[in-house]
């Protein structure tokens, strides 16, 4: 570890592995620090995602990619199936990663790019000369320790600090947020679609999940909002989900976690510093899915950096390219699924059910998720009036 | 007043930390560190999905 870099990016899962890469090969001196000592480990993820934008950022590969699906199918709390193309839900499945693997290549691909990457390392605060941010104060491997950067870049997940650090308000409220437990499910028959699970009793607010991943296995979880979860919600219902829907399977392994589905945040960036992935909010707030946007993301960041520094000037007006760049994408995209997810939290299971009979057997398999709302609203026009500024 | 945290029963999630809104609370590695500037909202204790928090009264 040197003392000084072009950029500090904190937090090594797929927005700052992101960043890392799109700067180190502009050209620019790279850290990326990881407070955990594996990357990628552990998960906290239901690991769908959309297979063309991944192969975007990163090449295929097998090691990674635990299935493959064709699709998806949702339930109504009656039990009414729709079945769409994996384009749904904003073209959020088609891969079900190996989270464990898939982040671990992605900070291969940083350092192969040039980037330095450093584990057991956590940001502990910010170095500031006035306002600028002009490095970090870390801990790494229990030693402290400050390291200077021209820009900060903060990808520290769900519980970020560093964007607390440099001022930015990250705090989620509990209606902004769904808490989630998965189990990873063995010895159960389950093909190549994923399925997602309405109704108050199964998951208030959020959906219920099954994720192949090959051979006998799936990701089973639950989301549930936070304003409508108590101590230990989502654990107590996905027991009972998984005892209903898999009574023979075996579980495995377990993963929790929490999920930003606020819609844009207010700012991500301050004199010196940028946020990207999960720390800014920018996952969907729909579907909860979130790597696509934090690669993404950290591409702009990444890009934005680097242009930054060879102009000398990384002030917020300059970084405010970033800011411009993702709302304009991932912000537009994550502002309409927030007024869709939005209205969703306040149906009835009853609702839920008039809302799939609707359009049950005029789904099909060349539907997005776009055109699912569209079909909604145009037989529900009434019940789902919030939706007419979405579907022009 | 405060919250104290199962170790036993927390997995580490963060969830707690991201809506904390006196930014007590701190995910360090595995674990997760409090200080003192928890006012007792109980926020955490409802989110967690596990339910490895407890309102401490004092």
């Amino acid at each position: 570890m040197k003392d000084k870099y072009d950029v500090i990016v904190v937090g090594a899962g797929p927005a700052g592995s992101s960043v890392a890469t799109t700067a180190s090969k502009a050209g620019l001196d790279v850290l990326l620090i990881e407070k955990r000592q594996e990357i990628g480990d552990p998960v906290r993820c239901a690991e769908g995602a959309d297979k063309k934008g991944i192969k975007r950022h990163i090449k295929p590969d097998p090691r990674w990619i635990a299935a493959e699906v064709k699709g998806s199918r949702i339930f109504a709390p009656d039990g009414t199936k729709l079945q769409i193309s994996e384009e749904l839900f904003g073209a959020e499945v088609g891969y079900v990663l190996e989270r464990k693997i898939f982040d671990r290549a992605l900070a291969e691909q940083a350092v192969s790019s040039g980037a330095e990457v450093i584990v057991k390392t956590s940001a502990t605060g910010l170095i500031r000369k006035n306002k600028q941010v002009t490095g970090i104060h870390a801990r790494s491997i229990g030693e402290s320790v400050d390291i200077k950067a021209k820009i900060v870049v903060g990808a520290d997940g769900v519980e970020s600090k560093v964007g607390r650090f440099a001022g930015i308000n990250t705090t989620l409220a509990p209606k902004d947020i769904e808490t989630c437990a998965q189990f990873l499910v063995s010895g159960i028959e389950v093909d190549e679609y994923c399925q997602f699970y309405l109704g108050n009793n199964i998951a208030p607010g959020g959906y219920a999940w099954v994720f192949p991943k090959g051979r006998g296995i799936a990701n089973v979880g639950i989301g549930v909002l936070g304003s409508r979860s108590d101590k230990g919600m989502p654990v107590k219902l996905l027991s009972n989900f998984v005892k209903h829907h898999f009574p023979t399977g075996k579980i495995i392994e377990m993963v929790l976690g929490a999920v930003p589905a606020s819609g844009p945040i207010e700012k991500t960036i301050a004199d010196g510093f940028m946020l990207a992935g999960d720390s800014a909010h920018q996952s969907d707030p729909l579907t909860g899915g979130g790597i696509l946007n934090a690669l993404d993301a950290g591409v702009m960041a990444g890009t934005v950096a680097a242009s930054c520094i060879e102009k000398d000037d990384v002030s917020e007006k300059a970084l405010m390219e970033y800011e411009r760049q993702w709302r304009e994408t991932i912000g537009k995209k994550i502002s309409k699924a927030l007024v869709v997810k939005e209205k969703l939290v306040t149906l009835t299971d009853e609702q839920f059910n008039t809302l799939a009979h609707s359009i049950k057997g005029k789904c099909d398999s060349t539907m997005g998720v776009f055109d699912i709302v569209r079909a909604l609203f145009r037989a529900n026009p009434k019940l789902l009036w919030e939706f007419r500024n979405l579907i022009k | 007043m405060t919250v104290t945290v199962n170790r036993y029963k927390c997995g580490y999630c963060g969830a707690c930390v991201s809506v904390c809104p006196m930014a007590a609370l701190e995910l360090v590695e595995t674990w997760i560190e409090i200080n003192n500037s928890c006012n007792d909202c109980n926020t955490c204790v409802n989110i967690c999905p596990i339910g490895a928090i407890e309102s401490v009264k004092e």
